[in-house]
């Protein structure tokens, strides 16, 4: 039985340790993760515009102060349902400089077409 | 004018395959004459996002009159379409469930004077992402089905009643379920609201699982798409599938793509009724062809 467990928790020791590594190969240093809260109601993103870097891994928050919203990023393959009541993340690590255009989509009411915002990627 | 086959020919030349297309911004509603020396087997109609309830005057004046213009225009062909269908977002959103309703009668009063009484309709997101089609469905029945025509086998797909503009695998397994039932070469008509391949994803111009229903449609070799959603003419081929997009009868929308942000055409007084519209579509039993026709709305 603790062989077992010992087994397991070395083999997911190295998985760790693929991933860790995998995630700050070609990045540009260790940096910290940046967490990005942003909240969501009918029928604006607040911040909307969000800046993030090149290389660094990136968490966004959102949180709903009304109704269920959607948070999708095509260009970064990004997306996330926004649920109220919970902190609904999406975690991802900028590989390109840019601005990207995320929009809701789920469909909210009069509006909810204009319920945009932009990712700004940095050098 | 030139005939019908003059058009198909030219139309060929510009390498639009499979449908075959005919665009008429400013084509006067003659055109639908000409038809009548073409010996077709049947011809339908096609109105799409007529918004029914929308009303900013500075997008369009006349928005309390504009689809009684369309339902004029379309009893006024001089042919009358075998049947009419409406390819969603009859009325525009509202929160408030009341008015919901009361747009959906409202509209569904309007186009009962339509002289022609077979009239199909599917739901728009603006008619049913909010309450899942619950609405829709008092006034109008199911937000998906099937139905034959002189041996064309039509299929309306809902990718609206579920807010996040799905198809969902419930009704995936039905449509794979329904294509079962047909040979991989029959006559397949396809009406859906929004384009179910990846128009514009950052315009929200896709279906989230759209793909699987293009893959389910893809054996078949006769297979046609006419969707609406996006408020322009746009025809575009997924392999050997056409899918054709209608204009609206309310507003129209940009290009995808085409500015920073995509938000209703201002109306134009110079030209009013710019870029609304419906189409008639011509079904050529023999030749597995539909020539589409766009046609505009004219001032009263
Ligand atoms: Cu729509
Ligand atoms: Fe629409």
């Amino acid at each position: 039985m603790l062989r077992e467990f010992q087994r397991l928790a070395i083999g997911f020791g190295i998985a760790v340790i693929l991933v860790t590594g995998l995630a700050s190969f070609g990045t540009s240093a260790d940096q910290p993760e940046q967490v990005i809260k942003i909240t969501a109601k009918k029928f604006e993103y607040s911040p909307a515009e969000v800046t993030v870097k090149k290389g660094v891994p990136v968490t966004l928050e959102f949180t709903s102060l009304d109704r269920v919203h959607g948070f999708n990023c095509p260009d970064l393959g990004i997306r996330t349902d926004i649920v109220p009541e919970k902190a609904n993340r999406v975690h991802f690590v900028p590989q390109k400089a840019g601005t990207f255009e995320y929009h809701c989509d789920v469909f909210c009411g009069d509006g909810h077409e204009d319920m945009t915002g932009k990712i700004i990627v940095a050098e | 004018m030139k005939n019908s086959q003059d058009r198909r020919e030219f139309l060929k030349l510009m390498g639009i395959g499979g449908g075959v297309v005919f665009l008429s911004g400013l084509g006067p509603l003659a055109n639908a004459a000409t038809k009548k020396e073409v010996k077709n087997d049947f011809f339908f109609v096609q109105l799409s996002d007529t918004h029914w309830g929308f009303s900013d005057p500075k997008i369009n004046p006349d928005f309390g009159g504009t689809l009684k213009k369309a339902v004029a225009a379309v009893n006024s062909l001089s042919t009358p379409p075998d049947f009419i269908m409406f390819t969603g977002d009859l009325t525009h959103t509202t929160d408030d469930e009341k008015e919901r309703r009361r747009r959906l009668k409202e509209f569904h009063d309007i186009v009962a004077n339509l002289k022609v009484k077979t009239v199909r309709f599917m739901p728009g997101e603006h008619d049913a992402s909010l309450d899942k089609g619950a609405a829709y469905q008092e006034v109008f029945g199911k937000t998906h089905y099937t139905f034959t025509h002189k041996g064309v086998n039509f299929i309306v797909v809902d990718n609206v009643s579920d807010p996040t503009g799905s198809i969902g695998d419930t009704q995936l397994t039905w449509l794979e379920n329904e294509l079962k039932k047909l040979s991989k070469d029959a006559r397949i008509v396809v009406f859906t609201h929004r384009p179910l391949f990846d128009l514009a994803p950052t315009w929200d111009w896709a279906t989230r699982d759209g793909a699987k229903a293009i893959e389910l449609l893809m054996p078949y070799k006769n297979v046609v798409v006419f969707y609406g959603h996006i408020h322009q003419v746009h025809n575009q081929m997924t392999g050997h599938i056409p899918h054709h997009a209608a204009n609206g009868l309310m507003y129209p929308l940009p290009a995808p793509l085409s500015l920073p942000k995509k938000a209703p055409i201002p109306w134009d007084p110079a030209a009013p009724y710019k870029n609304l519209g419906f189409r008639d579509i011509e079904a050529k039993k023999k030749k597995d062809e539909y020539l589409i026709t766009e046609l505009p709305i004219k001032e009263g």
